[in-house]
């Protein structure tokens, strides 16, 4: 018996092919647009929380300027007193639960060594800056105290500008490396671990780091600090540090109650939340597309078989004439109707990992292959090709074989 | 004669119910002896096609009793009369009623298919029913590839393939010219006579009636007269396949 209904069920696809294969189609395209979605979601969702993680949630970032939200354009702050660098061991010593605190400047620079050039920022600062920001060694060391002091001709690169400019193996260091930045030549002492994208979709590693003094003396020439970066102990209370920030720098750059704040104090978490906030609603969104494509195709399938039905009624009541028992053409129906959505679902899944796979690679977010949201793809299709194929057959089949053969 | 094998006692049918309600059977009483050539004849509306199918176990009466060898239709299950249907009786429709885009060979292997016989079996079965209605080599096309005489000796071909004891054909000619008409009715006659085959055809046309060596007309739901043919017409040769 089941057998003759497998036969019967792949005679009946064989037939129809036009009508099984728009079936198949409904299936493929609303399988694979869930699949594709998701995981595009989930990898972006990963993405968002690495990039968050290699920031860092306990940063603060004390900018020149007046009210920036989260965001907003580099410590430009022309006109206003820049920060000094007493500010930074002022902020260390007087304030509790900081756990480093260091001040940054930045110049755009273009680098040349080995023959090659790099177009790339120089970021002059502390060791404390390389905790803060979270960043590791792959090789070589951080600075001296003295380099630091002297404002030596070090300086420690990124994995970008390792690679660009020396080439060769992910984190190696060749001993004695020269990179020049502008008018000076510096020793290559360090390379970081790589950190990948940063949150606004920049590289991390196209990046030099050299003493602070160094980069003030020898590449901007002047001694403001625009940046003071700071990172707070686990587990402190953040709104408490931000307001005796503030009221610390206040007073230093001697501000009357009048007079408005000319910097601001930036909490990564804030991005942070600002990031995630975002995925959430490109999820929903992405789910929100797939779910009208999973309806569409629904709609589809739920069209054909109407227009089917009446086809199919008089096929059931023929059988039905001539021997066939309700069981068989119900078990023959249901066959037909499985196999149809589960090649669809199995087609949908292909083309879904095959999609995402490329789209996240186009999108830089990473492929996370989800098991749960192809499963119930796979058994929603099932679950469709039951409901629209096999019930219209089912009330056909508990006919009189008189009446279905007769139904227009 | 030989043993009945059909009879109907006061069977009756109705459609539809209160002041719609219509008596489509107003009391039949039959009997059919295996081995018959039985034309159901009268006016359109009269009842043939209610009772035909009710004789067929496609339909079941509204009362009455209807013993085919010897068992009580009435009351039997859906399943059992789907089990008596595929043994005993072989079914040719007004309206051919094959499988669309569906081969000759596999439209009549289905009965068999569903009686669960191999796939040689159901080959042979098929190719030997097909041939016996003048259409061999023509296995593999499909209904929109035949004539209309064709598609219906197809449906012969289906109605006899499982040998059944009882072939019912509910206006076999209703839809074909004179000549296939001819032909059909051939073809029929040989059924009966050759393999002793029961054969209850309703039929309009006095023509094709005059075949059988019996005539039944109905009227209003019941059985006005029941007389013998005498002289039955003689077929024409059973055709062989004609283009
Ligand atoms: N499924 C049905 N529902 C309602 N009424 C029906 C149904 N089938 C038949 N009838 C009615 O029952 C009566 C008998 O119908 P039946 O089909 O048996 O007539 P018939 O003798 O075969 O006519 P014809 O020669 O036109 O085929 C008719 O009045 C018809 O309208
Ligand atoms: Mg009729």
């Amino acid at each position: 018996m089941w057998l003759n209904a497998l036969l019967l069920a792949l005679r009946s696809i064989r037939r129809n092919l036009l009508r099984s294969i728009l079936t198949i189609l409904g299936i493929v395209i609303g399988v694979g647009a869930v699949i594709t979605m998701v995981t595009l979601g989930n990898g972006a969702t990963l993405s968002v929380q690495q990039q968050i993680s290699s920031l860092g949630t306990n940063l603060l970032m004390i900018r020149l300027g007046q009210r920036q939200g989260p965001g907003g354009g580099g410590g430009g702050g022309g006109g206003i007193q820049p920060f000094k660098e007493s500010d930074v061991t002022a902020i260390q010593s007087e304030i509790g639960g900081i756990a480093a605190a260091a001040p940054e400047a930045r110049a755009a620079v273009t680098v040349v060594g080995n023959g090659r050039n790099w177009a790339t920022n120089v970021t002059g600062s502390t060791n404390d800056w390389f905790t803060i920001g979270n960043w590791k060694l792959a090789s070589g060391r951080m600075f001296e105290p003295d380099e630091q002091l002297a404002g030596s001709a070090v300086c420690i690169i990124g994995e970008t500008v390792r690679r660009e400019i020396y080439g060769g193996a992910v984190g190696t260091l060749i001993p004695g490396a020269q990179l020049r930045i502008r008018q000076f030549s510096c020793n290559v002492v360090g390379v970081l671990v790589s950190k990948g994208q940063g949150g606004m979709g920049n590289d991390q590693d196209d990046i030099v780091v050299v003493p602070f003094h160094t980069l003030q003396r020898r590449v901007t020439g002047t001694r403001t600090v625009n940046t003071i970066l700071v990172s707070m102990e686990p587990g402190s209370e953040r709104t408490r540090i931000k307001a005796s920030l503030r009221q610390l720098l206040r007073e230093r750059r001697k501000l009357t109650d009048s007079d408005d704040d000319n910097f601001n104090v930036l909490d990564t978490q804030q991005i942070a939340d600002a990031l995630s906030g975002t995925t959430k609603v490109l999820t929903t969104l992405l789910g929100a597309v797939a779910a009208v494509s999973l309806l569409v195709g629904g709609i589809g399938i739920m069209n054909i078989m109407l227009v089917s039905v009446t086809e199919r009624t008089r096929e059931i009541g023929l059988r039905l004439a001539i021997g066939a028992l309700g069981s068989e053409v119900l078990l023959q129906f249901l066959i037909e109707a499985v196999a149809l959505s589960a090649l669809g679902g199995v087609i949908g899944i292909a083309i879904a990992t095959v999609a995402s796979y490329a789209l996240a690679h186009v999108m830089g977010v990473p492929y996370v292959f989800d098991s749960t949201i192809n499963l119930l793809s796979l058994l929603f299709s099932a679950a469709i090709g039951v409901i629209f194929g096999y019930f219209p057959a089912r009330r056909a089949a508990h006919m009189d074989p008189i009446e279905a053969l007769r139904h227009e | 004669m030989s043993a009945v094998l059909i009879r109907l006692s006061a069977v009756t049918k109705s459609y539809g119910s209160g002041q719609a309600r219509l008596m489509a059977l107003q009391g039949i009483d039959l009997e059919v002896a295996a081995g018959e050539f039985l034309a159901i004849m009268g006016p359109s509306g009269s009842g043939k096609s209610t009772a035909m199918n009710i004789l067929g176990c496609l339909d079941t009466p509204g009362s009455g009793q209807y013993l085919f060898k010897g068992a009580h239709v009435e009351s039997l299950s859906r399943d059992q009369r789907a089990r008596l249907r595929r043994r005993f009786l072989g079914f040719v429709f007004q309206g051919f009623n094959l499988l669309p885009r569906t081969s000759a060979q596999e439209n009549v292997e289905l009965p068999l298919l569903y009686r669960g016989d191999s796939a040689t079996v159901r080959r042979a079965g098929a190719a030997r029913a097909l041939q016996s209605v003048g259409l061999a080599g023509w296995e593999q096309h499909t209904p929109g590839e035949l004539s209309g005489g064709q598609q219906q000796r197809v449906a012969i071909a289906r109605a006899i393939v499982t040998a059944p004891a009882v072939v019912l054909a509910d206006e076999p000619t209703g839809n074909l010219d004179t000549q296939r008409s001819h032909e059909i009715m051939a073809l029929l006659v040989a059924l009966n006579r050759d393999h002793g085959i029961t054969v209850l055809m309703v039929t309009h046309e006095p023509d094709m009636a005059a075949y059988a060596r019996r005539q039944v007309h109905f009227v209003d739901g019941r059985i006005a007269r029941d007389e013998a043919n005498a002289h039955p017409a003689t077929a024409p040769a059973a055709p062989t396949e004609t283009v």
